[in-house]
């Protein structure tokens, strides 16, 4: 349906997008993930024709976005980052302008009632867009990105400044639409993808680091065999009674503290297994106290850190590649 | 196109922009039609002369949030990826101003149908200076257009027409300055009131038509190339 090939962005020197090639299947639910100005809005923004790029292709369905754009853009619903609302207009007035621009054939006043009931608008359809809050707004840029039942959607960030209801409000009627549409989602929460999108690609710096199912992306992070815990008592022999664990594989002191009478060590054991229990036991032993543990988990920025670490190894793979 | 057309339309009137036109419109040539019926002349020549200056000011006032406005706000995220083409959205805008500022020039027509109740005025003439205030007025949007294309300032874009306008004013005394006889020839060419003038004085000039058409085709072909450049950087 959606095929993006060798596609490069030059803003002066600087590489907004790096060579990314990916292919979205028919009804397919793609995740973006990436940071602040990893380079996904520009590479939706090209994928929708906004801007164009400096080198590399995107077909929509076989259409060409720059040799055949009225066709390929026909079959594209954009919300851009930044809803594109004109605020002195009201919602009715809106979505009809809309409708006309997007030369849309269905029967108007049905098709628009028809979607401001999927997004939930229709108590504020004849009100003013610039009185609406953030939530609403959200959704009315959806509709406009629904009218014409495209079958291709691309939304860019759709849940950002929303708040925590109306983000799974919004998260849940993506993935519904995600039955009749192919829609590419961006963002760059992780659990948000993981809940909505059957396939995730990663990027960062512009770069496709990662490409895959949510579930090989979560299992390559899977941290739980990582520790962190803070002990009072002698470094070395700490340091040797943790390490005698069964499934231990090593063991660092990575800080010092309280007078030199206070060690934090990192720990790290087989994948899969849980050694807290074992942690805690041979300590309370010793009358070695345990000040704090914590698991280290992976923040997205540290999954962005490994990526690009295995930046070679995950593409030759073609997956989230098992670290 | 006339989805975008119909939109501005509605936008000038949902803000106070299109009724301000209007108004200083109609009160300044209401002024000038006043000298009119005053000196007893069925001649509206007055009026047109007089209106030269005021359309000058006021046309930046109704280009500038053109293509400022969808800049800024960034609905042009939405009219770019829509499937029209470029050029049916530039033209789209372009008539919508055309259309506000004709509303203006339409009641030249009132106070030709005035004088008309009193005296027969000269029809023809009085035609071929509405046209030439059509001319005037669409060459000056396609530049104003053009100008606000290129911020998403409003305020730059409105500054930017009013020194656009005054340069055109200032080209009549600067060509009177110039000695070399081709360089005037050249400097003058570009004034746009030398050729307004003469619709007022009652001279249909063939040439004066091509001009200002010209002005405005050139300015929307470059307002397009503005938005693909933009595209592409």
């Amino acid at each position: 349906m959606i095929e993006v090939k060798n596609l490069v962005k030059l803003y002066g020197d600087k590489r907004a997008v790096d060579d990314v090639t990916f292919t979205v299947q028919k009804g397919e639910v793609l995740g973006f993930l990436g940071q602040n100005g990893a380079g996904k809005s520009t590479t939706m923004n090209i994928i929708t024709g906004y801007l164009s790029s400096t080198s590399g292709t995107v077909t929509i369905d076989g259409h060409e976005i720059l040799e055949e754009p009225i066709e390929a853009k026909n079959r594209i619903g954009y919300l851009p980052e930044h809803p594109p609302l004109y605020l002195d207009m009201t919602v009715k007035d809106y979505l009809n302008f809309m409708f006309d621009l997007k030369k849309v054939k269905l029967p108007k006043k049905q098709h628009i009632e028809e979607i401001c009931n999927i997004v939930k608008i229709a108590d504020v359809f004849n009100r003013v867009i610039k009185n609406l809050s953030k939530g609403y707004r959200q959704r009315v840029g959806l509709a406009q990105a629904l009218l014409g039942n495209p079958d291709v959607l691309i939304l860019d960030e759709p849940t950002v400044g929303l708040d925590p209801k109306q983000m799974i409000e919004i998260r849940n009627l993506i993935k519904s639409l995600g039955e009749r549409h192919t829609v590419i989602l961006s963002s760059h929460i992780l659990s948000e993808v993981q809940m909505i999108c059957d396939r995730v690609i990663v990027i960062n710096k512009g770069k496709l680091v990662a490409d895959g199912t949510p579930d090989s992306l979560s299992q390559s992070m899977s941290t739980d065999h990582k520790l962190l815990v803070r002990v009072a008592g002698p470094q070395e022999e700490v340091k040797k009674l943790l390490a005698k664990i069964p499934g231990m594989q090593e063991v660092t002191m990575v800080g010092q503290r309280e007078n030199g009478e206070v060690f934090d060590f990192s720990l790290e054991a087989e994948k899969g297994m849980d050694i807290r229990r074992e942690v805690f036991k041979r300590l309370a032993e010793r009358s070695w106290p345990l000040l704090g543990m914590r698991s280290s988990e992976l923040s997205l920025e540290d999954i962005f850190l490994q990526l690009t670490a295995e930046d070679s190894a995950s593409s030759d793979s073609g997956n989230g590649g098992n670290a | 196109m006339f989805a975008v057309l119909k939109r501005e339309l509605s936008a000038y009137f949902s803000s106070p922009i299109g009724y301000i036109y209007l108004a200083v419109f109609y009160v300044f040539s209401g002024y000038f039609f006043f000298g009119v019926l005053y000196s007893n002349t069925t001649s509206l020549s007055n009026v047109f002369n007089g209106m030269f200056t005021i359309i000058m000011l006021l046309i930046p006032i109704l280009t500038m949030r053109l293509m400022s406005e969808d800049l800024k706000n960034k609905t042009d995220q939405a009219l770019l990826t829509a499937p029209i083409s470029l050029l049916s959205l530039v033209l789209g805008k372009f008539l919508s101003a055309l259309i506000v500022y004709c509303l203006g020039v339409a009641i030249t027509l009132v106070y030709a149908i005035v004088i008309a109740t009193f005296a027969q005025p000269d029809w023809t003439v009085v035609f071929g200076n509405v046209l030439g205030m059509l001319l005037l007025g669409a060459a000056l949007i396609a530049i104003g257009m053009f100008i606000s294309a290129l911020t998403e300032n409003q305020v730059i874009a409105a500054v930017g027409g009013f020194a656009v306008g005054f340069s055109l004013i200032l080209v009549n005394s600067l060509s009177s300055l110039i000695t070399v006889s081709w360089m005037q020839k050249f400097v003058s060419g570009l004034s746009f009131m030398e050729r307004y003038d003469e619709f007022t004085n009652g001279i249909l000039d063939i040439s004066n038509v091509f001009f200002f058409i010209s002005i405005c085709a050139v300015f929307v072909f470059f307002t397009v190339r503005v938005f693909e450049k933009r595209r592409w950087s």
